[in-house]
């Protein structure tokens, strides 16, 4: 992803703080290289759990196909615990193919980190960033 | 018969696609032909007590079918009808 999508994501999570802030994420699933990143509503407005709210959801997606690309992964963060899937995020995470995105609030400086949640199993993976977006 | 926007989780039970059509006068029967025509998609719409999933939004053209007539919501010729996955989760 570029740069400027990590900044973005950070600052709608900060923005949303004290609640978790959340969003989607769009791009080209076959090579993961992520074209844009979504900020939501948090329709639970809580600072334990988010809900994307599904109405701006609907709109993303139909956006987004129209393009040919698709809706990739999510990212939501965690104001008080640490850049890790929670229980509740691998219960809850809707599709093996999409990569969760965690941003931890609990530190000064905010620490992001990748996932791929599968079957109740989570796997690390790295972000490799560039300077440009694609 | 109403055009169904696949999510992609399902998608790989049509075969790949993104949108099918299938028959139905309401929310219901067009879940339940989604299930009868692609045998994989059954119990992740539906429940076995014949309620829509709560990890899943269904949406006849711009309105949640939750806030219509849920599964007895009707559906007409040239609607469009898109099935989506709740996006949920939290540090709790």
């Amino acid at each position: 992803m570029a740069c400027s999508q990590l900044d973005e994501m950070i600052a709608h999570c900060l923005g949303s703080y004290p609640e978790e802030g959340c969003g989607l994420i769009t791009g080209d699933p076959s090579t993961a290289t992520v074209a844009a990143v979504h900020p939501t509503t948090n329709r639970a407005a809580s600072a334990q759990v988010y809900t994307v709210d599904p109405g701006e959801y609907l709109r993303i997606d139909r956006a987004v196909e129209a393009g040919g690309q698709s809706v990739i992964g999510v990212f939501h963060s965690h104001t008080r615990t640490d850049p890790y899937p929670s229980p509740t995020d691998v219960a809850q995470a809707p599709d093996p193919s999409w990569h969760y995105v965690i941003v931890s609030l609990r530190h000064e400086v905010a620490s992001v980190r990748s996932y791929r949640i599968a079957d109740g199993l989570v796997r690390e993976e790295s972000i490799d960033f560039s300077l440009v977006s694609d | 018969m109403p055009d169904v926007n696949l999510p992609t989780l399902l998608r790989q039970h049509a075969g790949g696609q993104r949108s099918v059509r299938v028959e139905g006068a309401t929310i219901g029967e067009i879940l339940a032909s989604l299930q009868d025509e692609y045998p994989g998609m059954a119990g992740q719409l539906v429940t076995a007590d014949g309620e829509l999933h709560k990890f899943v939004n269904v949406y006849l053209n711009d309105d949640d079918v939750r806030y219509i007539d849920k599964l007895d919501t009707k559906v007409y010729e040239g609607d469009t009808i898109s099935i989506l996955p709740a996006v949920a989760g939290g540090s709790l």
